[in-house]
């Protein structure tokens, strides 16, 4: 598949307009994924990564531009219809599961009916199939499906949200620093978990992450973002050549200021 | 004193609908519905009316769709309108109040007795040939086996489990593809429809319907549910709704013993009732309050 999964053609958006508070989220971005790109996304505190995601996804609407996912143009569409196409995980690992029913229920409800038409949610079929996925994470998940989401860890939720954004092989994955928020080894587990996914299935996925070492090494391609655009765009040979020291030095070419912020600079100095 | 305990266990049932009803809301939605104390009042009138007209098994199933529009108007008031949910519930209630007067021909209260209308029970007492007691008690475990076992598989299939999402998590279901506008009318007339069903078959129970009968009924229906959690504990919905009914018959039998041995006059029973509610909504706090306080006890003493 050569075509554009997804497509932005000089998407922009200006909260408060006219205001004191006027705030330029999104100016005149394009961008174009394809079947198997993996991208991943770098930029400093509000330079517009998430409003991004939240144009992708329908929380607001754009002023100009337009959007297009598989082909269809779903600028004007709601949140929730689009929400059928795409995944979308958040650094919180309380906002992707319900708490009060169990794994495979979860796993039910970002399912729906595609294991067929059954009269219960959870049934022998699609419970196999889940076990199967749980399996594959290597959390031992695959033993407690009937026990209540909430009573996992934080890692282990993540991990389920995932595969929950996943099973209904949307056209698009969209994950916003969902390993933030874990510990250490349980993001580095996580973020082996998302590799193998997005490798396995082809999705096209945005991920964004303050760890820049990562954004270099996870995925097939890296921008990075400042004051509601794009400045730098690399894959390929250019991406493989590039060091976390000359992305930090492109950085403030582009954009005359210094990309790291606190939590970047803690990520680095650790590794 | 068992033709007691036969009738506690008969009205305790009946309520247990009424209960479930509120526990789709209360507990599954997490939203608490004043709707209640109208839908109830409002499965009466449409009972006693089209029973005297000499249906009672219609009665019945026009009280369940009644009740579920009454839901559907204060879920509707809620999410399109964008009212806050106990004043939806309010405006909903205060308004049943008109429609039902309006049902009963402007009559507070109507009975079915001197009207000579037949009601299930009584048919049911003439098909079976068992006792009067006894032919009433099996209809209505009957009846509630039924709409409790349909509640409990409901909530197990697809829609069942996004409407249950919606009460747990409703910014993941709003992210999600489900529509949780959608889910909340729902369940909101599944909830109505139980309490009003619960409303016309103590009608035809009681042989009479009364305009003022359901003042209270929401936390006569929370004790109920808190009680039945006390047995059983917060768990899945199965064993929720399984509870919802041992509560509500529990809660019957102990207002029932309070009055036999006089510990205080009828009038009393909507204080005690609302006492039980605040006691058990209290006990988280009452909890986190007892754990800290025997930490610090426990320091001090380490500490000495």
């Amino acid at each position: 598949m050569s075509a554009a999964m997804l497509e932005l053609i000089n998407v922009s958006k200006t909260f408060f307009p006219g205001t004191v508070n006027e705030r330029k989220a999104l100016r005149n971005v394009s961008l174009s994924l394809k079947s198997g790109d993996f991208v991943t996304v770098i930029g400093s505190n509000g330079a517009g990564k998430t409003s991004l995601f939240n144009a992708i996804c329908g929380t607001f609407f754009v002023d100009s531009g337009k959007i297009l996912l598989g082909g269809k143009d779903i600028t004007d569409m709601p949140d929730y219809k689009r929400a059928v196409s795409i995944g979308r995980l958040f650094q919180d690992p309380m906002k992707g599961t319900a708490p009060h029913l169990t794994i495979e229920e979860n796993l039910a409800l970002a399912y729906g009916n595609r294991g067929g038409r059954h009269f219960f949610a959870v049934n022998r079929k699609n419970r196999a199939k889940f076990k199967e996925m749980l399996a594959a994470l290597e959390l031992g998940l695959e033993n407690r499906m009937t026990t209540q989401i909430g009573l996992l860890s934080g890692g282990q939720r993540q991990a389920v949200a995932l595969l929950m954004a996943t099973i209904s092989e949307p056209k698009l994955l969209l994950l916003d620093e969902h390993t933030a928020a874990l510990d250490p080894a349980t993001a580095k587990k996580v973020l082996e978990i998302t590799v193998s996914i997005v490798e396995k299935t082809k999705t096209p996925t945005l991920m964004i992450t303050h760890d820049i070492r990562a954004a270099l090494e996870v995925g097939t391609r890296t921008i990075m973002m400042d004051e509601g655009r794009i400045i730098l765009d690399i894959e390929g040979e250019e991406r493989k050549n590039m060091t976390i020291e000359k992305l930090l030095q492109l950085y403030s070419k582009e954009s005359k200021k210094q990309l790291l912020n606190d939590r970047m600079l803690f990520e680095i100095e650790k590794q | 004193m068992s033709l007691i305990i036969l009738g506690e266990l008969q009205t305790g049932m009946i309520y247990a609908l009424m209960a479930a009803g509120l526990y789709v809301t209360f507990r599954i939605l997490d939203i608490p519905d004043l709707t209640v104390e109208g839908s109830f009042t409002l499965g009466m009138t449409v009972t006693v009316m089209i029973t005297s007209a000499g249906y009672p098994e219609l009665a019945l199933l026009i009280a369940i769709a009644a009740g579920a529009c009454a839901g559907l108007v204060t879920a509707f008031l809620q999410t399109k309108v964008k009212i806050q949910p106990i004043l939806s519930g309010i405006i909903t209630m205060t308004a049943l109040y008109s429609v039902n007067m309006q049902i009963m021909g402007g009559k507070p209260n109507i009975s079915l007795y001197s009207a000579g209308a037949d009601t299930i029970f009584i048919k049911f007492e003439r098909l079976t040939g068992l006792s009067a007691n006894n032919s009433k008690l099996l209809l209505i475990s009957l009846i509630v086996a039924a709409v409790i076992a349909l509640l409990i598989l409901f909530f197990k299939t697809r829609v069942g489990l996004k409407i249950r999402a919606t009460g747990d998590n409703e910014e993941m279901v709003r992210s999600s593809s489900i529509n949780a506008d959608l889910t909340k009318c729902l369940g909101f007339a599944i909830g109505n429809a139980s309490v009003a069903l619960s409303g016309g078959l103590l009608c035809q129970y009681q042989q009479y319907a009364d305009i003022n009968y359901a003042v209270g009924m929401v936390v006569v229906g929370l004790a109920s549910i808190i009680i039945g959690e006390a047995f059983f504990g917060r768990r899945s919905v199965t064993i929720g709704f399984i509870s919802v009914v041992v509560g509500s018959t529990a809660y019957r039998f102990i207002i029932a013993l309070a009055l036999q041995v006089k510990l205080f006059d009828p009038y009393w029973l909507k204080f005690i009732s609302a006492v039980i509610v605040v006691i058990a909504l209290s006990l988280p706090v009452l909890k986190t309050y007892f754990q800290k306080l025997f930490a610090r006890l426990k320091n001090e003493r380490g500490n000495a």
